[in-house]
């Protein structure tokens, strides 16, 4: 392997325009598989969701998800695509032994949706517009596991286990057109394309798009070309970089070398690359010598999928607002800034901040919970907010609690923690643990005579005027009472009792 | 006391229903007859003995328990090797799928299953339905029940030769270029290819998806009508499989009227390399319609002499995408995994072992025809051709009912006289291959003996997709009428074996 001298980000910057294409796979999250009715559910042991179809055993047929094609419509539509009137699956030809029937039931020329853009927004508020060149059905391989060899990859193994449960996910690829024009912030755009995508996806409800899981799968094509220029350099294809975090990395680390080839006076070999998660650099995969001949022709076994206009606009009528522009409206409405929104979003808060709203929450309130007292204790956990054991409906209901006095902020906390803690809902956790505020004033006056009693020497300053000097009762009556009493009745009591007007 | 091999399905079916005999005896009678000759005949590869008795016994105790029997309960059936069957083997005729035991029933065999038909075995074709002669068979070629030196035609020469020689009065052949008819027709039994779509192809191992059909074959039309409603009809497993009611085929072979109708002749189907005696008894045919009532009409269909061409660039293509799964990895035969080969080294020795030199010629020819850069003018513009077959049809199709020709140009050749030539074998299908081209329904049914060889001679019956129909209402005519003439089946004077 030969090594290549990184140039210096910003001398790639000073001679070449980056030139960006990302094909991003995103399996489905239908019930049964492309084409038989298999279950999609990962983690099960191999080779148990299987049948004949997947198998591709002499004889299966396969038979068309229509969930799939719908999901492929919402995903067109949302990338303001055109969606074919007809269209039909062709075959890939090629073969590996994780493909059941060597070859891969796709689509070429005739994708379901084309010719789209998205809107990615940067994380300083600029929008910067990809093309979407197509989004296709197919079905997914299986899992090769390569044993015996150092790196898990074939080479060097004595043996490889296969696993179909994953033969015949439906999957989405969705392919941008060359995206040129970012310049210094290409990293940046490919990053935010792929997040968007990945919101859009989610706010769509056809898949998780759990990147490390591998429902969700992007590959960086990167090519540069000198200032000026209008032909597109060579490229490489750096195949599955699974995190937002890898794709910035990746396209950044491509462009420092395909910069310091070709500042060498070398050429750029067009080869897929393997990107490496430790040192985010990317090493040489397989060349592409010539391209791939995968003698694509139309699937016989399958009848064309011509999606009945009337169905498509009850489907564009019935997508979701975009994430982008919910986002935006989202932010004016909390009047939060631009910075503010990104750290919700780091955060993983904003679909539990509006459940929280939804179930009756002010805005600020719910913010200040999520953002607050629950994100540092996912953080602290190592865990995602959303995987905490706490609904947004629970943390409306303390809002809720406190809004109508019956807890204080301390006492808030006190209940949020037991309901993170298994001990039931804040209604139950206030009751078990007895955390209402006492406003009682029987129960409140004995305390406040009690702190009176104790602190005669304060008690006559109030009672010659000082009535500031009232906060240090206050706190001795809080003190007293565990934090429970209400403190603004404990100083009115303080005040009457010693005859002073507040 | 009758020899219960000599009796129609439609018969078969009448005496088990009434009592007269028992599924058992039916079966047993066939099981015996197997033992007899399918020694000379070879048209099966694997007897079910167990499985047939098995489901004749269940047979007679679902009589005896007073269940109404379907129209074909308890007739035996030979099954092309091509449709899967569960716990029983599946090689379609090939080395590379050598004891592989299908985890599945086809469709076929399910709706078999269902209407209480008793699987004999399944029977010898050439390997992967690829030929005309039943000699492309890993397993030995079958003989022509008629001369047993001769071909009894191909693929489905095992299930035709089955028929011929009394071992079945059923079988199910599948027809992607003339697989069911152009056997039938040379060893005069009746064989259709229903229109495409119209039997599912769920099971039924792939040669050529968008040609494949399955269809019925039998010794009368009555019964391939019989058959025919039972392996037809919609199944969601099959995306191509035609979702609308299954013609009325048994109502149309009952019938036997063509008064009235329009018969037409193609031109394109005579003329050089067609048998005189073929001709002959073709022509006899047409006449014998016209004496019956019919309109004769003259039609020419231009495209018709680009089929075989156009045929030969979309099977082989399709086949050699369909054929890839065949790697060693997941069934069948495997070769060379000793730890010394990779992977793609045991798939490529066993491809190289287990597939015959027919299957790889179409394999070459199809992976060369799907290449980039050569697909538009291999594939792109076969499937050009195959659009206007499609119009010649439609065009034909508003000007008569059905369209009758030979089955084939000439009467059974004699194994191993074509087997080295593959253009003359190819030659066999000429007539047949426009109907899978254009996914219409056809027919072959005996016609008479050519008289130079005494041999077989089959007239084809073709009617538009959907309109299956004609064809029995027609065949069932020219069958009355022939049978008259004769004074018996044709197949009474084929030899004994």
């Amino acid at each position: 392997m030969t090594v290549t001298d990184l140039v210096s980000y910003e001398d790639v910057l000073a001679s070449y325009e980056p030139v960006m294409g990302l094909e991003v796979h995103v399996e489905l999250g239908t019930k049964t598989k492309m084409f038989c009715g298999c279950s999609t559910t990962l983690g099960a042991e191999p080779n148990t969701q299987t049948c004949p179809t997947c198998l591709g055993l002499p004889g299966s047929l396969p038979v068309v998800n229509a969930t799939a094609v719908e999901s492929a419509i919402k995903i067109g539509l949302a990338l303001n695509c055109e969606i074919a009137q007809w269209c039909r699956f062709a075959r890939k030809n090629y073969f590996y032994p994780d493909m059941p029937k060597n070859f891969q039931t796709s689509q070429y020329d005739e994708p379901i949706a084309f010719d789209g853009y998205l809107d990615v927004q940067l994380e300083d508020g600029e929008v910067f517009r990809v093309e979407i060149e197509r989004a296709h059905m197919e079905e997914d391989t299986g899992k090769s596991t390569h044993i015996g060899g150092a790196t898990g990859r074939i080479h060097g193994a004595s043996h490889s286990l296969l696993d179909y449960n994953r033969a015949g996910i439906p999957l989405i690829e969705i392919v941008t057109k060359p995206i040129t024009g970012a310049g210094a912030r290409a990293p940046e755009v490919a990053r935010a394309y792929v997040a968007e995508l990945r919101e859009l996806i989610r706010a769509l409800d056809v898949s998780e798009a759990r990147m490390e899981m591998g429902q969700m799968r992007c590959d960086v094509n990167l090519s540069l070309m000198p200032h000026g220029s209008e032909k597109f350099g060579t490229r490489s294809e750096t195949k599955n970089v699974n995190s937002l975090r890898s794709v910035e990395r990746a396209t950044r680390f491509e462009m420092q070398r395909h910069a310091g080839v070709l500042n060498d006076g070398g050429v750029i070999v067009q080869e897929t690359r393997h990107f490496h998660e430790d040192d985010g650099s990317t090493t040489s995969g397989r060349v592409k010598e010539e391209a791939e001949d995968y003698r694509y022709f139309p699937e016989p076994d399958l009848v064309p999928v011509a999606p009945a206009r009337e169905w498509v606009e009850e489907l564009r009528a019935g997508l979701p607002e975009l994430p982008r522009l919910r986002r935006n409206r989202l932010r004016e409405e909390w009047g939060i800034s631009q910075h503010e929104m990104q750290s919700v979003l780091n955060a993983g808060a904003l679909d539990l901040i509006v459940a929280t709203i939804d179930a009756g929450a002010p805005a600020d309130q719910a913010r200040k919970w999520w953002m607050g007292e629950l994100a540092r204790r996912a953080n602290e956990e190592g865990a995602d907010l959303a995987s905490l054991p706490i609904t947004p409906e629970q943390v409306a209901r303390v809002c809720a609690l406190v809004a109508e006095g019956s807890l204080n902020d301390k006492l808030a906390r006190q209940t949020i923690e037991g309901v993170l803690a298994g001990e039931g809902s804040p209604d139950e956790v206030v009751d078990k643990r007895g955390l209402k505020v006492v406003s009682d004033d029987g129960a409140l006056g004995a305390a406040v005579d009690e702190a009176i009693a104790a602190n005669a020497a304060v008690a006559d300053k109030i009672r010659g005027g000082k009535v500031a000097a009232a906060g240090a009762l206050v706190g001795a009556v809080m003190k007293a009472t565990r934090g429970q009493a209400d403190a603004a009745r404990v100083r009115e009591l303080i005040l009457e009792k010693l005859g002073v007007q507040g | 006391m009758t020899d219960l091999t000599r009796l129609t399905a439609a018969e078969t079916a009448e005496r088990i229903k009434s009592g007269e005999v028992t599924a058992v005896e039916v079966t047993e009678a066939h099981l015996a007859r197997i033992n007899a000759v399918d020694e000379k005949v070879n048209a099966f590869l694997h007897v079910d003995r167990q499985g047939a008795l098995e489901a004749a016994r269940a047979v007679d105790a679902k009589r005896a328990a007073g269940e109404k029997l379907g129209p074909l309960a308890g007739v035996p059936l030979a099954l092309k090797d091509i449709f899967t069957t569960e716990g029983v083997p599946t090689t379609v005729g090939s080395k590379i799928l050598e004891g592989w035991i299908p985890p599945y029933d086809a469709t076929l065999t399910k709706r078999l299953k269902a209407a209480d038909v008793v699987i004999l075995g399944k029977t010898n074709m050439d390997e992967f339905a690829m030929g005309s002669s039943t000699e492309n068979s890993a397993y030995g070629p079958t003989g022509n029940p008629w001369d047993v030196t001769r071909i009894p035609g191909g693929s489905g020469g095992g299930s035709a030769a089955a028929l011929a020689s009394f071992q079945a009065p059923l079988a199910i052949g599948t027809d992607t270029g003339g697989s069911i008819r152009q056997p039938a027709a040379v060893t005069a039994t009746v064989g259709v290819k229903p229109t495409y779509g119209a039997v599912s192809r769920y099971g039924m191992v792939a040669f050529s998806s968008s040609l494949d059909q399955g269809g019925p074959c039998a010794r009368t039309v009555l019964d391939a009508a019989l058959l025919h409603e039972v392996i037809a009809g919609h199944d969601p497993l099959d995306s191509t499989s035609i979702d609308a009611p299954v013609p009325p085929v048994v109502e149309a072979a009952r019938s036997g009227d063509v008064r009235g109708m329009r018969v037409g002749v193609v031109r394109e189907f005579s003329g050089e390399g067609y048998q005189a005696g073929v001709m002959q008894r073709f022509e006899e045919s047409v006449e014998l319609l016209r004496e019956l009532g019919a309109e004769v009409v003259e039609l020419s269909c231009p495209s018709f002499t680009k089929a075989l061409a156009a045929y030969y660039l979309i099977a082989p293509s399709e086949c050699s995408s369909n054929l890839a799964r065949f790697d060693a990895m997941r069934y069948g035969l495997r070769v060379g995994d000793d730890g010394t080969h990779s992977a793609e080294e045991v798939t490529a020795l066993t491809r190289e072992a287990g597939f015959g030199d027919e299957v790889k010629r179409r394999i070459m020819l199809g992976t060369y025809a799907l290449s980039s850069g050569y697909y538009d003018a291999y594939y792109g513009s076969a499937q050009k051709v195959r659009t206007l077959i499609s119009r010649d049809f439609e065009r034909a199709f508003g000007e008569v009912d059905v369209i009758v020709s030979p089955t084939t140009p000439t009467t059974a050749f004699p194994i191993g006289e074509r087997a080295d030539d593959p253009m003359a074998m190819y030659l066999a299908d000429l007539c047949t291959i426009p109907s899978n081209l254009a996914g219409n329904s056809a027919m072959s049914l005996p016609c008479g003996l050519a008289p130079e060889d005494g041999l077989p001679v089959g007239l084809q019956i073709i009617a538009p997709a959907m309109a299956d129909e004609r064809l029995y209402r027609v065949g069932s005519a020219v069958e009355a009428a022939l049978q008259a003439r004769w004074g018996h089946p044709l197949l009474e004077e084929a030899p004994s074996l």
